[in-house]
């Protein structure tokens, strides 16, 4: 039941807050360097905010919480976030 | 034939619904025309907003069911039983009425042909819906890339796009196999268990052929079906997977 | 503002008196699972609840030290900030003023902190009074690892994220350190009562 979604999940919300498509951005992480898609992030929604941890060690990555309309998003987890190679 | 322009920022716009039909006694599909054309690739989705009188709003992603090169666009929805938007869609959801989405959105869960194949389609219950988007594209550009389908579902009464999927073909491209996990009709020849190394091994492609894998479905499912392709020997970077889940 | 969907409403769940619901909430009959990471599995016996921080010396309890204190049952109506509140849900553990009794210390502040790192901080007056506990069973079974097995914080007059799932122990303090979700703009109390969701409210 706690078993988190991926980054599909909030493929919406991130375009939101980056203004661009980012399933498809690779991301690495700070903890153990795991490299991947956004999209494969372990996403966790049922939460006061949106919380993206390594799928290899459970890192904290990305937290969004919105307030009064406002988001705040925390990418310190995260070594890296780089756009998807062109078409994929 | 590549549609899509880069977008900017998403942006929330209203949907007509033209027309629904029951697929499965959970699911129905939602045909709607959007006030501004989405052009999107097969396997993306949409997010779907409703508003109650008293300002409530809830928000749900859904699949688009339609190929980009069909005339409108479809989402196929399943009745979650303490679900809050879901069974409104299902139930209450009429013609005529209005849909705030928008979309698309997802640039990594998507094929088309430039990602080349042999295509392998891992489908566990209503994860079929992207990827019934992906097959019908594959024959609307007639696209020679082989492609096969693997379909877990527990009854042949729940399988979506029954008859879009059992329909005979002419060509030998596509290759859709069930597995029926709960109950299987007599006289049932296919495979009546849950996906397991055995049965994954009989139905992907050869490992050396590399085939671009799409997993979808729910989590566990999702999860499994791609631990098993990695053991044989599948590469993980040609496994996208898609997990679907109560939000 | 989004034209209104024909016919959609919100889920309703149990009726209940309006006295018992607190401004923006709806009862529900489920216990919905909210979780920000991975449940974690600490075997019972390297599991150890801990008084650290502002005090002369750091106390800790083994599993089995803490389920041969007091037990106590409260049955308590609890509020979660994602609007949902569940009434007379029924929790047994130690208070934590059982925990505290003993402890020399000036400090006026408290870190909750849990396995898997979460954390979340309180006045430690709001801990005291018999306002707290640190419970290790739900509805008369132990406590599900999915719900904060096999320890959690219990603190009812709070929204819920207050009351720390996986719990290990309390940080005293002497200044106020915000905790996970207070340092992302949740608010720093959380009073369901005055509707304190978000810091500035």
């Amino acid at each position: 039941m706690s078993a988190p979604l991926d980054g599909n999940a909030i493929g919406g919300q991130l375009n939101e807050v980056f203004g661009t498509e980012m399933t498809a951005a690779t991301a690495v992480c700070g903890n153990c360097g795991a490299t991947g898609p956004a999209a494969e992030l372990a996403v966790y929604l049922l939460s006061p905010g949106v919380v993206g941890r390594c799928r290899q060690c459970a890192a904290l990555l990305i937290v969004l919480v919105t307030v009064r309309g406002i988001t705040c998003v925390d990418l310190r987890g995260l070594a890296a976030l780089e756009p998807g190679p062109a078409g994929s | 034939m590549e549609r899509a322009a880069v977008r900017g920022r998403l942006t929330w716009q209203l949907a007509n619904v033209v027309e629904l039909a029951a697929e499965t006694a959970r699911t129905r599909t939602i045909v709607l025309e959007p006030a501004e054309p989405l052009g999107h690739r097969a396997g993306q989705h949409v997010d779907v907003r409703l508003t109650a009188d008293d300002g409530y709003q809830a928000q749900r992603s859904y699949s688009i069911a339609s190929a980009p090169d069909d005339e409108h666009l479809v989402l196929t929805v399943e009745r979650l039983d303490d679900g809050e938007v879901s069974p409104y869609l299902v139930d209450d959801l009429r013609v005529g009425d209005a849909l705030e989405l928008r979309g698309p959105i997802g640039g990594y869960f998507v094929w088309d042909e430039s990602l080349g194949g042999p295509l392998l389609l891992v489908a566990g219950g209503s994860g079929v819906v992207p990827l019934r988007a992906m097959l019908r594209h594959h024959r609307a550009v007639e696209s020679r890339i082989p492609l096969r389908l693997l379909y877990s579902v527990r009854s042949l009464d729940e399988v979506i796009y029954r008859d879009e999927l059992t329909r005979a073909r002419p060509d030998g491209e596509l290759d859709i196999r069930f597995t029926l996990t709960r109950e299987q009709p007599d006289g049932w020849d296919g495979y009546a268990r849950r996906i397991d190394r055995e049965l994954l091994a009989d139905v992907a492609w050869p490992v050396e052929d590399r085939p671009l894998v799409y997993v979808c479905g729910p989590t566990g499912f999702v999860e499994t079906a791609a631990d098993i392709l990695v053991s044989l020997g599948h590469d993980a970077g040609r496994i996208r997977t898609e997990r679907f889940g109560p939000t | 503002m989004s034209p209104i969907s024909r016919g959609f409403h919100r889920r309703r769940g149990p009726d209940a008196d309006p006295a018992r619901v607190p401004p923006g909430q709806y009862v529900t009959g489920d216990f919905p699972v909210l979780s920000a990471g991975p449940t974690p599995h600490t075997s019972l016996d390297m599991w150890t609840f801990s008084i650290v921080g502002a005090v002369d010396e750091s106390k800790s309890w083994s599993w089995n030290e803490l389920q041969s204190l007091p037990q106590e049952t409260v049955t308590v109506d609890i509020h979660c900030v994602t609007k949902w509140s569940k009434l007379d849900t029924t929790w047994a553990g130690v208070s934590v003023d059982a925990l505290l009794d003993g402890v020399d210390t000036s400090a006026e502040y408290a870190l909750a902190f849990s396995d898997g790192g979460y954390t979340t901080n309180l006045p430690l007056e709001d801990l005291q009074g018999g306002k707290a506990w640190v419970v290790s069973s739900y509805d008369g079974e132990p406590l599900d690892p999915e719900h904060g097995g096999p320890a959690r914080l219990l603190v009812p007059h709070l929204y819920f994220w207050k009351s720390a799932k996986w719990v290990r122990g309390l940080e005293l303090r002497e200044d106020d350190e915000p905790g996970f979700w207070e340092g992302y703009g949740y608010h720093n109390y959380g009073d369901p009562w005055k509707e304190q969701r978000y810091a500035g409210d």
